[in-house]
């Protein structure tokens, strides 16, 4: 069924006109039309947009447009809620932004558009990407393919859920803390966070700026290397956006891992992981042996502070990126008598409880008397995080972790604690502290209930091509990435 | 530095949040345990570290002084939750 | 007791640029509100801020002209605050490491030149406007974003005439180096007034009160001449002083508590993450050095003592930079440069005004107008007649002689031809001849036109008078 392809596969039928755009778009919303009120991962859809941008690329094709100009001409991909695409509302699932419609369209979406991409679709989120579960949405979480009473991971989970449940080809998300990763770890799916600098940050609202990056989710290694390459790149509009080369990402896939050296972790392979989840990640590490690879092992000392200074830096960075929600040039006002009042209303009442707690906490680690303390302190540890990273990438080519401790949680298990929720990226973050690129793909499943188990795969600043080139290697070798929720 | 210090009241007012009696009870409460946790980071030894300030190394990224197209006023406006006259309406400011 | 006043102003000044500080917006004045915006300056979700290079390029050389350190390290950090007229809620500007520290302004006051250091010059974003109705108010982003350039004094300012004088100064320089248009009526420069006073001789500082947006520099005097007494009085009374911001009422000419709640302002400052750290290279910096100007002050000082013309005629050449380019062209190598002087503040100034012409557009080259002074001091023609050379040279260009040679200006001075016409001048008048001889001086007056007139004005003057007295003497 046309839903069931990849985006590689797509692409393939697109170009030899076995299957038009239309088609493909159509497919989706009837999958979506099928499965969604199951998943939630759709917070809204513009359907008549989708099919009218589909119908565009057909007409383009029909002129003779080709896949070597535009490798994603009319392939549907979702886009996170925190996309901003012009004329379309951008919610972050919150309550605050109202009926916000942006004026402008972001560089990734655009260079989404140029590569010939459907972009439809404003998928579930933590609010403001802040969460690990997508159970922080002011409009209902979104529930993990594999077992409905289970959270698909966040903050991008409604993007990681959508591409379990086949509902699009791929599916666009940030990550901050391991917002693409874990969640493509907790459904099944590929999840890519390239190299900070690597993608555009324009146009995407900002959590925190210096470790948010945007990156695809998808069914497959190819899929996420065809995505990266369609929206990598330097962007003027972005200073923090570096002016490297964007290698041909698929190109560089194949081949085996002779030669290539694998780092683990000594510190993350802690007590705490469930013992399946431990159990598929050592099947994993053989594999890879099996293909050629040698792995040795290494030492990050610093991994243990990586959930603290996260926690310092980023809700930091976030209370003064969000102080621009005020209900003043736009979102949901709730007045007041003076601008302090209108300000804390409007605030009160849009954020809802975790987002409130990380700007309370961030501008606390800001404020006078503690900004040494906890913000200054942070980033030095930051370097020493990165240092961990610098050393570690003297002996390997890439270090290999479990992506999460554990499988899918249930919903609502974690809520009333949310040092425990935290606790729960401490293999993803250390990444985002870095800098550096991360991948997460399906490395097996749990028993009883049958739950996908995530690897991950940490890469050098840049390094996205070997990355990817390990990843699908261990993939293409492995029967993981064909199996699919049944719903 | 410790988590007595945490005055909610405070902190919720400086980000502008207003917050309920049960919210700030709760939020205290997680909040003191979070940076609770976060002291952890004083078992390092920093001395001689730089912060990270940023996670790439560039420096002088500028861009040329050229005016370059702004959106019209309706679009300037559209998302406003209150406007008249061209302007963005908010409750008198008294200065 | 005496009391001293001890004064810092911190002044916000625009910068000339075309774009604004970190967006492509235009950077212009009194358009229709809200529409040199775009998502970046009305802080949007997903935007991000780039900066103007030329606004950086400004303050370095601001940095320069003001006798600071331009470092090699800056950086920008965000100053977080809730206003209706700060898009993002916090605004871009420099903290800890600014691009320009410890410099001094040298300027004219009462009959000597004071210093005021300069504690530092940074860049940063200027912020929307508000304007006031009755029920509620209303904001206008076209400002917010301009490149916003403060200079912090130290607080070496002892009163509200030096104040002044301290902010015209400051102003010349910024306008002379192309730094910003210090256009006041347009809302370019804004001035924070600290103000505080202790007794004379002692070092401590007493108890400072802020007055911020003041926006004339006689404003400034005006609220600096009330709040020093006041804050006086209040000591002296037995009072005490609270340091807080206090509003200037223009027209009831107070200053009064700002009764407003004042919520903690807790800037939170933190390095932007948005933006890359500067490091300005050696060579930029020499690009921007290469713009240096000589600052109105050493410019004044130096025509007086290198060309030795008067204070005055120097305000002239700082004030109108090319007409004193023109001058000291003029004046190289020549003996007379006050004769020069006159000739280009009286002469050429006056009929460039009258034409509406500039400087560049001058048909004859410096050189011409020392050229005239030459000749005229060498008696070839008289000052009549130099302001026939000097009127044709403007109008048509060419070379004094070539003029004097062609309209036949040179002055008779050879005693042949002008004992000549004394002599005839004596004979034909007899009645004044006799005059003069019998002690009325001015008679000789009449015998001078007679050959003036004779000689069709080419007979030099002076010596036709020395020539018609050496006659009658007999």
């Amino acid at each position: 069924m046309l839903h069931e392809l990849t985006l590689t596969g797509l692409t393939a039928k697109l170009a030899a006109r076995e299957v038009s755009s239309r088609e493909a778009m159509q497919a989706c919303l009837d999958r979506i039309d099928a499965v969604d009120d199951q998943v939630n991962a759709f917070m809204s859809i513009d359907r008549d947009d989708a099919l009218g941008q589909a119908d565009a690329v057909d007409a383009a094709l029909a002129k003779g447009a080709t896949h070597a100009g535009q490798p994603l001409l009319g392939v549907p991909v979702s886009l996170k809620d925190l996309f901003c695409v012009k004329g379309q509302p951008v919610n972050c699932s919150s309550k605050i932004l109202g009926d916000f419609r942006s004026p402008y369209d972001g560089t990734v979406v655009r260079k989404l558009r140029d590569a010939g991409a459907v972009l439809f679709g404003r998928m579930n989120m933590d609010e403001f990407a802040m969460g690990s579960s997508t159970e922080n949405s002011a409009f209902g979480r979104s529930n993990n393919p594999w077992d409905l009473e289970r959270v698909p991971g966040g903050s991008s989970g409604g993007c990681a859920a959508a591409v379990a449940a086949q509902e699009c080809f791929g599916s666009i998300g940030t990550d901050t803390g391991g917002s693409i990763r874990q969640p493509a770890a907790l459904c099944g799916c590929v999840g890519l966070k390239p190299t900070y600098g690597r993608v555009s940050r324009y146009g995407v609202v900002a959590f925190a700026s210096s470790l948010d990056q945007v990156g695809p989710l998808t069914r497959d290694v190819r899929d996420s290397a065809t995505l990266l390459g369609a929206m990598a790149g330097h962007d003027p509009h972005d200073s923090t956006s570096v002016p490297t080369e964007v290698p041909d990402y698929v190109a560089e896939l194949g081949g085996d891992l002779k030669g290539t050296k694998l780092g683990l972790p000594k510190e993350f392979l802690i007590d705490g992981i469930d013992p399946e989840v431990r159990a598929a990640f050592d099947a994993a590490v053989k594999q890879c042996e099996v293909l050629g690879a040698e792995i040795h092992e290494v030492s990050m000392p610093h991994t243990e502070y990586g959930v603290a200074t996260y926690y310092i830096v980023a809700t930091a960075e976030a209370s003064a990126n969000l102080a621009r929600f005020d209900g003043i040039r736009y979102g949901d006002r709730v007045d007041g008598d003076d601008p302090f009042s209108l300000y804390c209303n409007t605030r009160g009442q849009g954020f809802g409880e975790e987002v409130k707690r990380r700007i309370i906490l961030g501008t606390y680690v800001l404020s006078s008397g503690y900004y040494d303390a906890y913000y200054l302190r942070a980033q030095k540890v930051r370097t020493l995080i990165k240092r961990d990273f610098e050393q570690a990438f003297e002996t390997v080519d890439a270090l290999i972790t479990p992506t999460v401790p554990a499988a899918a949680f249930k919903a609502g298990e974690k809520m009333d604690d949310p040092l425990q929720m935290y606790l729960s990226d401490i293999f993803t973050i250390s990444c985002n502290l870095a800098g550096t690129c991360g991948i997460s793909l399906p490395c097996g499943f749990t028993s009883d209930p049958k739950l996908p188990i995530g690897l991950q795969l940490l890469g050098k600043p840049f390094g996205e091509s070997q990355l990817l080139q390990i990843a699908n290697a261990y993939e293409q070798a492995t029967p993981w990435h064909t199996e699919r929720a049944v719903l | 530095m410790s988590d007595n210090d945490f005055d909610i009241q405070y902190v919720a007012n400086l980000a502008r949040i207003a917050l309920l009696p049960e919210q700030e009870a709760r939020l205290a409460a997680q909040l003191g345990d979070i940076l609770g946790y976060v002291k952890k980071l004083e078992e390092l030894d920093v001395t001689g570290v730089e912060p990270m300030a940023h996670a790439v190394p560039l420096a002088n990224v500028l861009r040329t002084d050229e005016v370059q197209p702004s959106i019209p006023q309706e679009a300037a406006l559209a998302n406003a939750p209150k406007q008249a006259n061209g302007l963005f309406v908010v409750p008198k400011i008294v200065e | 007791m005496e009391y001293e006043a001890v004064i810092g102003l911190e002044t916000h000044c625009q910068l000339k640029t075309k774009s604004k500080m970190f967006c492509g917006c235009a950077n212009e004045f009194g358009a229709e509100p809200n529409t040199n915006v775009c998502p970046v300056c009305l802080g949007m979700p997903g935007v991000l801020p780039v900066p103007n290079e030329r606004a950086l390029q400004l303050t370095a050389l601001t940095g320069y002209l003001l006798n600071c350190e331009v470092p090699g390290f800056a950086k920008f950090d965000r100053k977080n605050y809730f206003y209706p007229d700060v898009s993002k809620n916090y605004q871009i500007t420099q903290y800890d490491f600014p691009s320009t520290t410890t410099g001094h302004v040298d300027f004219e006051f009462g009959d000597g030149i004071e210093r005021v250091r300069v504690t530092r010059a940074h860049i940063e974003e200027d912020v929307g406007k508000n304007n006031h109705f009755a029920q509620h108010s209303g904001v206008d982003f076209n400002r917010a974003g301009v490149p916003l350039l403060e200079i912090v004094s130290e607080p070496d300012l002892r009163s509200a005439d030096m104040a002044y004088e301290y902010l015209n100064a400051l102003k010349d320089i910024l306008i002379y180096g192309g730094i910003s248009d210090c256009d006041m009526e347009k809302g370019m420069v804004r001035c924070d007034v600290n103000i505080s006073v202790r007794p004379k001789g002692e070092e401590k500082l007493g108890v400072k009160v802020e007055i911020k947006n003041m926006n004339t520099f006689s404003g400034v005097r005006r609220a600096i001449n009330y709040e020093v007494p006041r804050q006086i009085e209040t000591l002296e009374s037995g009072g005490t002083l609270v340091q807080e911001t206090r509003r200037w009422d223009d027209v009831a000419a107070i200053t009064e508590s700002m009764r407003t709640k004042e919520h903690a302002h807790d800037y939170r400052y933190f390095p932007e993450p948005d933006i890359m750290p500067l490091k300005p290279d050696e060579t930029w910096l020499a690009e921007v050095l290469s713009h240096i100007i000589e600052l109105p002050l050493a410019r004044k000082q130096r025509f007086v003592s290198d060309y030795g013309i008067p204070a005055q005629d120097a305000d002239v050449f700082v004030g109108n930079v090319p007409l004193g380019d023109f001058f000291e062209q003029a004046v190289e190598g020549a003996k007379n440069a006050k004769a020069i002087a006159n000739w280009v503040i009286n002469n050429l100034q006056a009929r460039l005004i009258e034409t509406g012409t500039t400087v560049d557009k001058l048909k004859f080259e410096p050189a011409a107008i020392r050229e005239l002074v030459a000749i005229i001091d060498a008696d070839i023609i008289s000052s009549k007649g130099g302001q026939e050379v000097f009127a044709e040279l403007f109008e048509n260009g060419g070379s004094p002689a070539a003029i004097v040679e062609a309209r036949g200006l040179a002055q008779v001075s050879d005693s042949g031809e002008l004992d000549k016409w004394c002599q005839d001048a004596i004979d034909s008048n007899p009645g004044p001849a006799d005059d003069y001889r019998n002690g009325k001086e001015n008679a000789i007056n009449f015998l001078k036109g007679q050959v003036m007139k004779a000689s069709r004005g080419k007979a030099n003057p002076q010596v036709v008078g020395e020539t018609l007295a050496k006659l009658l003497k007999g």
